[in-house]
């Protein structure tokens, strides 16, 4: 291999973050699959290849991605919640891939909320 | 199935979890992703040491931030199932706080991670090791670049002086100042040491360094190199550091491979190299010209300073020896500058410092904390208290060089000054906690012990003062200790610290001294009232069945190895003092419902009621009974 420059250097840091950017923690916003049983019954797993197949293609590194158990309202799954920024968590009810597509182009990269699926906004209150 | 990587497991694979079977847990879990068909979303990294030895192996899953501890391979099955495959984190697999039900699930609300400050260790468990580009993208090498772009080496001279770093090493001389005398001397060529002889009993910040972050060092290294003028690099690391050494075998040679180690580093004209030089572990190496000895293939001992390496070191040459934790501050230090890392840290103290936390604690592990918290933050916040409810007594810094602090001192700042005022040291980090049962002659004998092998008998105040600092100490501890015993071991212990040439044997008083004037009335009660308060010196001290208790179970019995206890059925057993060779595994057995078997010493051994003849359960509660009304 030849010798780094300086840029050379600047420029493999700045690839090599891609490749670590999960360890970072620097998200902007996060996506969140349901994944009780009721949700993966309902097809929770080809929700979440079809959202995966969407980060992959935009190369997305500041949208944090993970799974969670039971919504508790069984009867709307497959379900996602969108968590973008300091905004109050959007779930999206009764998905399929094309549903959740639409909501990955609208509202994470566009962060305009999808009201025709959104089940509602906001979180339960923790007592 | 997707091909996004959505989850990284970062492994520990540090000494203490590799030898947990952390790479067993590795290879368990890429077995059960491949057969979840999660092998292209679930990539698995093994990582340097994560700091919270006491929980490993352990793992943290991430972008969620969920801790995993005490792994086992046969966990991982479902492991993976329930959290990668189905999303659901396994709540039996987090760390729960001791006497608490809940489980913390994120690394965030731990209390051992939370009031920890990451300078030195910023990139534990975030990066692999063994590659380069983890750490190129962590900004490592940027200070290097900048450096070499930017700065004269008196600039970077002076940034270190102005950071006011001190040696991590333990005496806490100016690293900035060390410098400075180096690149002030004409003579050439100079050298650079990182010294990674660590040799402390329960210390491993250094090895730790070397395994979770080589690279670091490297670049360290690099920066002093150019600052004083030196193109030669040397790093001395113990040969029982397999890792840490194979570690920074690949961080060398990847450096070379990418041109920032070599001659012409990022197209400069700075040239630099480093040797790995692997000592066999002698205590007295950590010591500077010792060090030099060693490398020099000489035999270690130290020699009368001065002139101070930095004039005449390696080979007669200007060298510069820094501890492994000193140079790992050189990177960022120079990235983010003397003012940040100024504005860490005490008056006199800057920046942070590792402590590996062993002893009577309930957290065990490798933490990084700002200069200036209080031994109380660290022994029960980060620390966790003292486990099964026991009372604190004292906490060993410095290793067997330093003193003990005792409870009345645990809201004093850890920062150089106040623990040497205290009777201690900063040392090299070590801080062996102890509780209400450990004896403070026991612990003073230890440490002596260890110093007296460890001497190299060049000065005779240090290989003769510390035989007989033992000897007194194993005579107090056998029950054979004299009037006159304490003002002795005071004499002795001053006169060695003023007569020996090094630091070994300067500093092998200490904790002596230490225990001595905090606990002067145990060492009188073991002289005076041959007693043993802390029920710990074996000559001291008697196994002893409360026939009020024993209710006859035989366990006891079963268990002794010396069929040192006498008894049957339903009958009080009782302890034949001539045959028990005091392991104290009955009183493990011993049911805790029952805890009849108690450890006496001093006058209660003559004051207890004892049995000679065998009698029933029965009937001596009757009797007593009788005789008590």
């Amino acid at each position: 291999m030849p010798k780094l420059t300086i840029d050379d250097l600047k420029k493999i840091r700045e690839d090599s973050r891609k490749e670590i950017y999960l360890r970072e923690g620097n998200f902007r916003g996060k996506v969140i699959v349901h994944m009780g049983t009721c949700g993966i019954a309902a097809g929770a797993r080809e929700i979440m290849n079809s959202l995966l197949d969407e980060f992959e293609k935009r190369k997305l590194t500041d949208i944090m991605f993970t799974t969670t158990g039971c919504a508790g309202l069984c009867s709307e799954e497959p379900m996602i919640t969108v968590e973008m920024g300091n905004a109050a968590p959007v779930k999206y009810r009764k998905l399929t891939s094309e549903k959740v597509i639409k909501i990955f182009n609208q509202h994470i990269i566009e962060g305009n909320v999808v009201k025709e699926f959104a089940l509602g906004i906001g979180s339960e209150r923790v007592g | 199935m997707a091909e996004k990587k959505r989850i990284e497991l970062m492994v520990c694979t540090g000494t203490g979890c590799f030898a947990g079977g952390a790479y067993q847990i590795i290879e368990e879990l890429n077995k059960e992703l491949d057969f979840f068909g999660l092998k292209n979303e679930v990539t698995v990294v093994a990582t340097g040491c994560n700091g919270f030895c006491g929980q490993g192996p352990l793992m943290v899953v991430l972008p969620d931030n969920i801790f995993y501890g005490w792994l086992e391979t046969k966990d991982i099955h479902h492991l993976v199932e329930e959290h990668f495959l189905k999303g659901r984190p396994v709540k039996k697999l987090m760390f729960t706080p001791p006497e608490e039900k809940e489980p913390l699930p994120l690394i965030s609300d731990i209390p051992f991670f939370k009031k920890q400050l990451l300078v030195v260790l910023r990139n534990k468990g975030i990066i692999d090791p063994e590659k380069i580009t983890d750490y190129i993208a962590r900004d490592g090498y940027i200070a290097i670049a900048k450096v070499l772009s930017s700065l004269t080496p008196k600039d970077v001279v002076n940034e270190i002086l102005k950071s006011k770093l001190r040696g991590r090493g333990g005496a806490g001389f100016l690293t900035g100042r060390k410098w400075e005398i180096a690149s002030q001397q004409l003579k050439t060529p100079k050298y650079l040491i990182a010294n990674c002889d660590e040799g402390d009993p329960g210390a491993y910040m250094d090895r730790s360094v070397l395994e979770s972050d080589p690279h670091a060092v490297v670049e360290g290294m690099s920066i002093a190199g150019y600052a004083i003028g030196a193109s030669n690099g040397f790093i001395y690391v113990r040969t029982e550091y397999p890792l840490a050494i194979k570690r920074m075998r690949i961080a060398i040679e990847q450096a070379k491979e990418y041109g920032l180690l070599g001659k012409n580093i990022l197209g400069t004209n700075f040239d630099f190299e480093i040797e790995i030089r692997e000592g066999s572990g002698a205590f007295v190496c950590g010591e500077e010209t010792s060090l030099i000895h060693s490398i020099e293939g000489n035999i270690p001992e130290p020699r009368q300073r001065p002139p101070f390496p930095a004039q005449e070191g390696l080979w007669g040459c200007p060298t510069v020896i820094n501890n492994v934790e000193t140079i790992a501050n050189v990177p960022v230090i120079l990235s983010r500058g003397a003012e940040w890392f100024s504005s860490i840290g005490t008056e006199t103290s800057k920046g942070t410092k590792i402590f590996s936390l062993v002893g009577k604690i309930n957290n065990t592990g490798l933490i990084e904390v700002p200069m200036g918290i209080t031994l109380r933050e660290v022994v029960y916040e980060i620390g966790g208290g003292i486990p099964k409810g026991k009372k604190f007594k004292a906490v060993q810094t410095g290793g067997p060089s330093g003193g003990c602090i005792p409870a009345e001192l645990l809201d004093s700042p850890i920062d150089f000054e106040s623990l040497q005022k205290a009777g201690s040291m900063m040392g090299s980090g070590g801080m062996i906690v102890m509780d209400e049962d450990t004896c403070v002659v026991d612990v003073s004998k230890f440490f002596i012990q260890f110093t007296n092998d460890e001497s190299c008998g060049k000065c005779v105040s240090c290989r003769d003062g510390s035989d007989a600092l033992l000897e007194v100490l194993t005579r107090i501890s056998d029950g054979e200790g004299r009037e006159g015993d304490i003002e002795f071991l005071t004499e002795l212990a001053e006169s060695v610290k003023d007569a020996s040439m090094c630091g070994l044997g300067q500093t092998l008083p200490n904790p002596i001294l230490s225990t001595l004037r905090y606990f002067k009335e145990e060492y009188e009660a073991h002289i005076k009232e041959k007693s043993c308060p802390a029920l710990v010196c074996r000559n001291l001290i008697e196994y002893y069945i409360d026939p009020n208790k024993c209710v006859g179970c035989l366990l006891c019995i079963k268990t002794c190895p010396t069929e040192g206890i006498r008894g049957e059925s339903k009958h009080i057993h009782f302890i034949d003092q001539e045959k028990c060779s005091k392991c104290g595994q009955c009183m493990e057995v011993c049911p805790p419902k029952i805890s009849a078997i108690i450890k006496i010493t001093g006058k209660e051994i003559n004051n207890v009621e004892r049995l000679t003849e065998l009698i029933s359960c029965k009937e001596w509660k009757k009797k007593h009974e009788y005789t008590h009304s």
